[in-house]
């Protein structure tokens, strides 16, 4: 008996309705994913799939969890009571470290109510839990479990005990995705602290490092020079930081020098990491002057449109609130 | 009937699982080496029951959740895997005849083209070529791939699902 014609897949030619369904799915594959790269639907559709997505994320980080868990259940007593007595001797220097800086920072709170200065030393953040899941090797992101809900937005910078780790790129309602410091594209205005140097920090293809590469010939700096955030670009705010000078060299444009550095957060090890939630210093010009006019109590009430809610306590002028007694924050 | 059902939800928990281990993270320093696990399950089916399950409309399917959970971008894994398992589908009567260690080759072949695939789609997405190591997952998941066909098969056979 001859094999039957009309078997689906024949030992050598393929048939023409195969090949037409398969351009089919390519060309609707395409067209997804060109879509998605200029309006990013992939997160609107997230976002409204979140109730499948979110427990998925959860039931995928389990067996991490269940990891850590096993870890924390078998340690040995002997590496915890070490470990205790290590966190112990930090808090303790921390604290002292805080106690002297309390003063310093009322001080430099008072100069810089004097000065008229917005800049605030306080710390507004929220602690998040990383999701043990895997978006793609050498993706640089991550999962914390803080979303919308709690009030997470994108561009929110997020730091560790050691320094920045990255910035929120996207929010689901109960989880955000975090850019991570070491991603490609992403870049960080630092400066130098020991000279004052500005410069950018961009992830690095390759590795766990950071890349510098557009710091001047003649610029001064060594390996082992510490980085910090600079404040500049407006998201970032200053003064927080992000590495150690490890290698410098000349760029292979042969017009700069190119710095390596490594993060000084812990990009792989962290388990909880913190929100920051005072932004930097908006960028460009301050904003105007509230004009002058009769006092408040004797105009009418002003029509208040919902949009400039969030820029209201900024309108206020600074004496005017410093004689007053609010606290800038 | 309810055998068909069960041998139903067999598949379907298969490659629900399979997007699932691709979300489970591996210690940081095996995470390059991860196997695409999608493709392999959705490979050793396309290889065990052919047209009658796994169409070109189910790869698109998978590969777009695969892509929702990722969150890269959309339509990519669903490209990838479309065009696996037109080629897996096409090539059907002749795999299922090689020798093991042929059949594994072919599925390295496989793999490595998906890469060059992903290569692609990234370049044209605008994002820099990645490292050297980003290239040994085809051939961690071409190393699996006998033990994971046989183990399927062997379920398969146990449970006396078709």
């Amino acid at each position: 008996m001859p094999l039957s014609r009309e078997e689906s897949s024949p030992l050598f030619a393929g048939t023409a309705a195969g090949t037409l369904r398969l351009i089919f799915y390519l060309a609707i594959a395409m067209v997804l994913m060109v879509l998605d790269h200029r309006n990013g639907w992939l997160w609107r559709m997230r976002y409204a799939t979140a109730i499948v997505i979110e427990p998925v994320y959860r039931l995928a980080s389990l067996p991490a969890d269940g990891m850590h868990a096993l870890g924390v259940a078998f340690a040995d007593r002997r590496l915890l009571t070490e470990q205790n007595q290590r966190l112990r001797e930090d808090l303790l220097l921390a604290n002292a470290k805080l106690n002297r800086m309390a003063a310093v920072a009322e001080q430099n709170q008072r100069l810089k109510e004097l000065l008229d200065t917005q800049h605030s030393l306080e710390l507004h953040v929220q602690m998040a839990r990383v999701i043990g899941i895997d978006l793609g090797a050498f993706r640089h992101r991550m999962m914390i479990n803080l979303g919308a809900r709690d009030g997470v937005k994108a561009g929110q910078p997020v730091i560790d005990a050691h320094g920045v780790m990255g910035q929120v790129i996207d929010v689901l309602p109960n989880s955000a995705t975090v850019m991570l410091v070491t991603d490609p594209d992403h870049a960080l205005p630092v400066v130098v602290e020991r000279t004052g140097l500005r410069t950018i920090a961009y992830g690095s293809r390759n590795g766990e490092q950071l890349t510098l590469p557009t710091v001047p010939m003649a610029a001064d700096i060594h390996v082992g020079d510490k980085l910090l955030t600079s404040g500049l670009g407006g998201r970032f705010p200053e003064g927080f930081p992000v590495g150690e000078v490890a290698t410098v060299g000349p760029a292979p444009s042969g017009m700069f020098l190119e710095a390596h550095a490594n993060p000084s957060a812990d990009l792989d090890r962290s388990d909880e990491v913190l929100v920051l939630h005072d932004l930097a210093e908006p960028a460009g010009p301050p904003p105007p002057p509230s004009p002058a006019g009769p006092p408040t109590d004797e105009a009418p009430p002003p029509p208040a449109p919902a949009g400039s809610s969030a820029a209201a306590p900024r309108a206020v002028s600074p004496a005017a609130a410093a004689s007053a007694g609010v606290p800038q924050t | 009937m309810s055998r068909q059902r069960l041998s139903f939800w067999w598949f379907v928990g298969t490659l629900a699982g399979a997007l699932l281990l691709m979300l489970i993270p591996l210690p940081s320093v095996l995470d390059p080496f991860k196997p695409y696990w999608p493709a392999l399950v959705l490979l050793y089916w396309a290889l065990e029951s052919g047209e009658q399950r796994v169409t070109l409309g189910l790869a698109f399917v998978i590969g777009v959740c695969a892509d929702m959970f990722n969150g890269v971008l959309l339509g990519e894994q669903a490209l990838r895997l479309c065009v696996l398992t037109f080629i897996a589908l096409r090539f059907r009567s002749r795999l299922r005849f090689f020798p093991m260690w042929q059949q594994t080759l072919a599925v390295l072949a496989l793999l490595v083209n998906d890469r060059f695939l992903l290569l692609i789609v990234r370049a044209f997405a605008g994002e820099s070529t990645p490292p050297a190591l980003w290239w040994a997952s085809p051939f961690v998941s071409a190393l699996l791939w006998p033990f994971l066909f046989l183990l399927l098969d062997d379920l398969r056979m146990r449970l006396r699902l078709q």
